[in-house]
């Protein structure tokens, strides 16, 4: 089984290191494949970012995306460049503060999270990539969870290990809610005009 | 051969691009300088050598340029370190005169080449094969080069220590030909423990000043080497040389000296056939590729397969010097060989120079900026196999 994720929004909101955490679970806590390929503007910061990402049970030959599985978009610009090549009926997670959706997310999966929000709360705007990695584990169950709070505690410094896996935690359970109180917000594998509005919220 | 320093080896699974294994398997291999000047899709491999050698030992500059940068690292092996640059297309063609200096000077050193988009400043964050040729035939006169190509970042470190070890053994330079693509590409890597890497050690004489010839060779054709400051009165220089080093500059010593370096690697042609092959043993074409653009071939080798065409691989993790024996082997029992390369035709050159007529060659070409489709590679073999 092979799952293609691509992750996009400015420079500096750690897009990069979140699919590094989800590559990492995927390769050595779950002993299977993971191909990460990154594309980056020339700015250090606040240009567009975004990292692919290929996990699979078996080794990964072509490096880059065909057609997205997954996508998470934390800006309004990744979410306009991205969201036409993600496949009908994948599945779209967005910030749900930073991204307004329009048509383009008809016939997707969609899924938002306060996630910037949720990390102010956790008194670190910076770990909101975090966030939206343990979103995107309880949504998708693409990486096993164990071996994505692992992944999370090995790729960060020490003294934000318990900061992180707190956002880790926050978003996953937001997730998990989610899916009780929404466990598909599609019908026929798509979004509608009212689900996107009351998802635009 | 001994096997690597364990200060310098960080054994364990990482999840790493393939410009910090590259790193780490030229510091397993014993590199403790790297000159270099900034380039995009290279840097990253010296901003982690600069940052690892305050625990491994070792020094980084960044000199003024590659000119400098590619010298540099020469007047250190001289001194007793093992050495590398690091560059991509536009500051290799800068390097090109020291790599014959290096050559000339049997000094053992690596230049990895992390290729980009070209001619001239291209593609600077995305991946080509086009230098291909350069690292064969790229600075002036003849000389004989060692070129291996890596896959997968955990090949960026397996073949960096055997770049290392190939320079110190032949006492050359290598060139690590790595692309865009594998150097910012993330997968895991295994870095064995230090006792598991083989490294060649710097070939020293045990001859005393004034029985010691620097260039004097040895059964392999290779000299014996001594370092600066030792006491041997060490003469280092590009024109044609004696045994002494002492420049002798008349014909009969210039064609015992560069056939020489020739020979020195011609002798070992054999050893340095490293290559992966699958699915061969019922294949009626194949495909030759090396590099990223092997991955992608093997996905299209495993669709034309589904669509019944008997296809094999043969992947080539050192392109110099080519295997020409093998090729031409090969060619005398496969209907097609197929050859895709992010360029407009470099390696397939040497490819239809050794099939010499016996079989179909097809050409794949591609300029760079992106790797080829598995579809490409399908519709090549259907055109090589109708």
């Amino acid at each position: 089984m092979l799952t293609e994720i691509r992750i996009a929004g400015f420079g500096g909101q750690g897009v990069i290191l979140s699919a590094h955490v989800l590559g990492r679970a995927a390769a050595i806590g779950q002993g299977g494949y993971a191909t990460m390929t990154q594309n980056y503007g020339p700015e250090a910061r606040g240009g567009a970012a975004s990292a692919a990402l290929v996990v699979s049970d078996e080794p990964i030959l072509y490096p880059y995306l065909t057609e997205p599985d997954i996508l998470v978009v934390m800006s309004q610009e990744a979410y306009s460049r991205f969201t036409p090549e993600l496949k009908e009926g994948g599945v779209l997670i967005v910030e749900r503060d930073l991204v307004h959706m329009d048509s383009k997310a008809l016939g997707r999966r969609v899924y938002s999270i306060p996630a910037t929000r949720i990390a102010e709360e956790l008194g670190k705007k910076m770990v909101l990539n975090v966030v939206m990695v343990g979103f995107l584990c309880a949504i998708t169950k693409a990486v096993d969870r164990e071996a994505c709070r692992e992944a999370v505690s090995d790729s960060v410094p020490s003294r934000f290990k318990e900061l992180n896996l707190n956002a880790f935690d926050r978003g996953y359970d937001y997730g998990i809610e989610l899916l009780k109180t929404n466990p598909e917000p599609t019908r026929q594998g798509s979004v509608s005009h009212v689900e996107l509005e009351s998802a635009n919220w | 051969m001994t096997h690597a320093n364990p200060n310098s080896v960080l054994t364990g699974t990482h999840f790493m691009n393939g410009d910090a294994a590259c790193c780490e398997g030229l510091l397993a291999a014993g590199a403790r300088f790297a000159a270099g000047y900034p380039i995009t899709p290279s840097t990253e491999v010296v901003e982690r050598f600069a940052a690892r050698t305050p625990k491994t030992g070792g020094l980084f500059i960044q000199m003024e340029d590659e000119l400098a940068a590619s010298i540099a690292i020469q007047g250190m092996v001289w001194a007793g370190e093992k050495s590398f640059t690091v560059t991509s297309g536009p500051g290799f063609s800068l390097m090109m005169e020291h790599i014959g200096y290096a050559a000339m000077t049997e000094t053992p050193c690596v230049f990895v080449d992390v290729q980009r988009g070209g001619p001239s400043t291209g593609l600077p964050t995305l991946p080509a094969q086009g230098d291909m040729m350069q690292a064969r035939f790229g600075s002036h006169g003849d000389y004989l080069t060692i070129a291996l190509v890596p896959d997968s970042p955990q090949e960026c470190f397996d073949l960096a220590v055997e770049s290392m070890n190939l320079a110190e053994r032949f006492r050359i330079p290598v060139m690590f030909m790595m692309d865009e693509c594998v150097g910012h590409m993330t997968e895991k890597v295994v870095i064995p423990p230090a006792e598991q890497i083989p490294v060649y050690p710097r070939r020293r004489t045990t001859k005393k000043p004034g029985e010691y010839l620097p260039f004097a060779p040895g059964e392999d054709l290779v000299p014996e080497m001594a370092h600066a400051g030792e006491g041997h009165g060490l003469f280092v220089t590009g024109l044609t040389h004696d045994d002494r080093g002492y420049p002798l500059m008349n014909p009969a010593q210039q064609h015992k000296l560069v056939n020489r370096l020739f020979d020195k690697i011609l002798r070992a042609a054999d050893d340095l056939v490293m290559v992966e092959e699958e699915g061969m043993e019922d294949a009626e074409a194949v495909v030759i590729c090396y590099g990223i653009t092997s991955r992608v071939a093997r996905r299209g080798i495993q669709l034309a397969r589904e669509k019944g065409h008997k296809v094999g691989l043969m992947r080539l993790k050192c392109v110099w010097p080519f295997p020409e024996k093998l090729v031409h082997g090969l060619a005398g029992r496969m209907k097609a060989i197929v050859v895709p390369e992010l360029n407009l035709g470099q390696v397939v050159l040497e490819v239809e120079r050794c099939a010499a007529g016996q079989c179909r060659v097809i050409r794949l070409p591609h300029a760079g900026g992106t790797v080829h489709k598995p579809a490409d590679i399908v519709a090549a073999i259907e055109r090589g196999m109708a």
